[in-house]
């Protein structure tokens, strides 16, 4: 049904046809008619940040955790700057986000007028796709398109850039409908015959292994499913990266660990000595690969994602299918049951004897201590305390980050927020904010360190404002833990601006917010004090006080292949300056 | 104190630069040799405002070469323009700009032209000689040789047009340069298939 309306009408009313519930955001000058038209009405629910790119990280959680799209809308100029790094994380991280940036009228642009911006110029780089929209009739078209190119193909974020007179101006509302775009069509069906060659592939694999990740995630609940089932029927054993913990249970026998410079000691072993490796929703990132000329040397590769630009662009792959992880395993699991194939169990067998080995070596194991909390130790008890509640993850960037990767044990997808891609300090919070908008009785926390904290800290009041009970588990070593450790491995332990002189008190803070503050200063108050988190029905800032020094082990130093782990109880003052190879201090 | 760092000779691994100061920190670029080549892109796309921005971007962000663009729009009625991309790069490289340009929500087709055959390629360039006597004489005896025409003169200069493959246009230039060349201005370089079939 075509209607007349004025473009501010037009973006609540495409907001409402899309199915948006919530919407993250910030007024200004150049989208106060868009906020007038929010106040008056109730579809659509707008939660106030205090700082755009808090809109952008809350929106991103929020499409995280319900793998729907997330939606911020901010004014013109510093509004929209402040939104360029949500929007670069959402990038990295195929988040399908919906930026609606105010602009100043049309006449004024170019003209250096007050708070205007080149949005559109800015955010190319850093979005799927933006459009600047200078004739209201266009409007409700291109905010349809917004939606299905941040949705379809691989997700990302996109912007919208709107002056504010086509916002006053009147025009024809057209409502979603069926989009045939003219040219964005990702394909989302592998093709059969590299299937099948797959299929085989797998089938003959002595040493096998699956490599997943945040694709799995973006395909939807039903990938995950499939990947269940599929892993399971081949008995294989499967990773994960950082972006795809959840979507196979940690639980599982056959589950490694995750994979990278600071996953498991098997799941890098098993990388490194596989036959054939199974990629699926992953990209073969700097992070997992290691040195490149030493990854996984003696593998021939199987590499499902559904970006075309993916493949063989770090590692070259002998099996690319490019296609949706939904729809290319549920062909793959058909081609396998028509197949039957037989599996060398003698093989398989010694594989796994050979990944037992592997996982005896303990390689998450830290020295336990009864006077200070260990940061590894804090995140078990949190682990412990939440492993049977309706929980969900948000983390900041750094080794608290890692530690929560490596010692929360997630059993579904959607349930774990984290910057992976771009390493976003001071994502977490605001993310929990988007992710606790999308379930409101479930516990929401975000493991924080105290450095990324402070970068969004002024969320709190977010929080507050709109009853959102987050709870922030900051593991506070009074340091910026992951650039000490580098500087430890590689700089000669010269700290250089890396330890947080004169951090806040954390639970003053929290008072000052109007939240709950909790500390724990040691091990025996620590279950006690996550307890006490978990019974307040407020935002909650706990400062849990740990080993200051702790490093983040196991570890790949920078231009090392998947076998040359640094483990944390092997690694003496004296190998750690060493730590880092003639050949590898290119990597970063 | 951190020790400098040494490549070992005849590893194969490129030898870093050594600055005259080792740094206190090791670190080094490795430098990497991989053959390139260089290849013709036909790239249509909408042509909409600030295409031709998300185009370049890609190759500016990316880090990847053009050695000549030329765009214009080529179908009027579908407001559609051809974008035409030569770049130099490794095979892995060239694959990743296809895709990456592929994967543009404005871009229709990207087509290799070079890997699907010999291109016909050709570039315009305006090119202006001015002198007197002798060499005067031999410009326009060369210009002619070239095929070039003369579309503006005076009695002190004139102003060449020629058409052809880069090379020719070069050799122009060059051949041009100790008759009194002021200056030119050069297309980029269009190209086309050869046969029925379009891109």
């Amino acid at each position: 049904m075509k209607r007349q309306m004025t473009g501010a009408q037009m973006v609540v009313q495409a907001l409402i046809d899309q199915g948006v519930k919530n919407i993250f955001g910030y007024p200004g000058g150049a989208v106060l008619p868009i906020y007038d038209e929010i106040i008056q009405q109730e579809k659509v629910r707008h939660v106030l940040v205090r700082h755009e790119q808090g809109a952008g990280h809350a929106a991103e959680g929020y499409a995280r955790s319900t793998g729907k799209v997330g939606v911020a809308l901010v004014t013109s100029g510093p509004g929209a700057t402040n939104l360029v790094t949500a929007l670069t994380d959402a990038l990295m991280d195929s988040i399908p986000i919906v930026g609606i940036t105010g602009q100043v009228p049309t006449h004024l642009i170019g003209n250096d007028a007050f708070q205007e911006c080149d949005t559109v110029g800015i955010t190319r780089p850093c979005t799927k796709h933006n459009w600047l929209v200078k004739d209201v009739d266009d409007l409700a078209r291109v905010l349809h398109e917004a939606f299905y190119v941040a949705s379809h193909g691989r997700p990302g974020p996109v912007v919208v850039d709107i002056p504010k007179d086509v916002q006053f101006a009147t025009g024809t509302y057209v409502p979603p409908g069926h989009i045939e775009h003219p040219t964005y069509h990702p394909r989302v069906d592998g093709d059969p015959r590299a299937i099948a060659a797959a299929v085989e592939l797998i089938a003959s694999a002595k040493r096998p292994v699956f490599y997943t990740g945040g694709g799995v995630v973006n395909s939807g609940r039903r990938a995950s499913a499939l990947l269940r089932e599929f892993v399971r029927m081949t008995g294989y054993p499967i990773t994960s990266t950082l972006m795809g913990l959840g979507a196979y249970p940690a639980s599982d026998p056959q589950w490694l660990g995750m994979l990278g410079m600071h996953g498991t000691f098997e799941a890098n072993n098993v990388m490194h000595d596989c036959d054939v490796m199974v990629t699926i929703g992953a990209r073969f990132d700097d992070r997992i690969t290691g040195r490149v000329n030493a990854f996984s040397p003696g593998s021939r590769k199987i590499h499902i994602d559904i970006d075309p630009s993916s493949i063989n662009k770090n590692i070259h792959v002998d099996i690319p299918i490019i296609g949706d992880v939904t729809h290319v395993l549920q062909a793959m699991i058909a081609a396998w049951k028509v197949r039957k194939p037989r599996v060398d169990k003698r093989a398989l067998k010694a594989w796994w004897d050979e990944i037992d080995r592997w996982r005896r070596r303990d390689c998450l194991a830290y020295k336990p201590n009864a006077d200070v909390i260990m940061p590894q130790y804090a995140i078990e008890r949190l682990y412990a305390a939440t492993r049977d509640k309706d929980v969900y993850i948000t983390t900041e960037v750094g080794q608290h980050q890692m530690w929560a990767a490596q010692f929360f044990k997630f059993e579904e997808p959607n349930r774990w927020m984290t910057s992976g891609g771009l390493g976003t300090m001071g994502y977490g919070l605001p993310a929990s904010i988007g992710v606790q908008v999308a379930h409101p009785k479930s516990l929401v926390i975000d493991i924080a360190g105290d450095a990324s904290v402070l970068m969004t800290m002024q969320e709190m009041s977010t929080a507050v404002q709109h009853d959102l009970p987050i709870k922030i588990f900051i593991l506070n070593n009074q340091y910026m833990g992951m650039v000490r450790q580098w500087q430890e491995l590689l700089h000669g332990n010269r700290l250089s601006h890396s330890y947080m002189e004169s951090l806040p008190d954390f639970v003053k803070l929290a008072d000052a917010y109007g939240c709950v503050g909790i500390r724990a200063t040691k091990p025996g108050e620590l279950d006690d004090a996550i307890a006490e988190m978990i019974r307040v029905k407020r935002p909650v800032i706990f400062d849990c006080r740990v080993a200051a020094l702790a490093n983040c082990f196991p570890m790949i130093p920078s231009g090392k292949a998947h076998n040359e782990m640094l483990l944390g109880d092997a690694v003496k003052p004296e190998t750690l300056g060493k730590a880092i190879g003639k050949e590898g201090k290119v990597l970063v | 104190m951190t020790k400098a760092v040494k490549a070992k000779s005849g590893s194969g691994v490129r030898k870093p630069r050594a600055p005259a100061v080792p740094p206190a920190s090791a670190y080094f670029i490795e430098e990497v040799h991989d053959r390139t080549e260089s290849h013709t892109l036909s790239v249509i796309v909408d042509n909409e405002p600030g295409v031709l921005a998300r185009v370049i971007g890609l190759f500016s962000g990316r880090g990847y070469n053009i050695d000549s663009l030329t765009v214009s729009e080529t179908e009027h009625a579908k407001h559609l323009s051809r974008i035409t991309i030569v770049t130099t790069g490794t095979q892995m490289v060239l694959a990743q700009i296809k895709n990456q340009l592929g994967r543009m929500v404005p871009v229709h087709t990207v087509t290799d032209l070079t890997a699907d055959g010999r291109p016909l390629e050709r570039e315009l360039a305006l090119v202006k000689v001015a002198g007197h006597g002798e060499s005067r004489v031999e410009a326009l005896r060369l210009a002619d040789a070239f095929r070039a025409v003369v579309i503006d003169a005076t009695v002190n200069h004139f102003v060449f047009e020629v058409t052809g493959r880069t090379s020719k246009i070069e050799q122009f230039v060059a051949v041009m340069a100790p008759l009194g060349l002021v200056e030119v201005c050069r297309t980029g370089i269009a190209a086309i298939a050869r046969g029925t079939k379009a891109v």
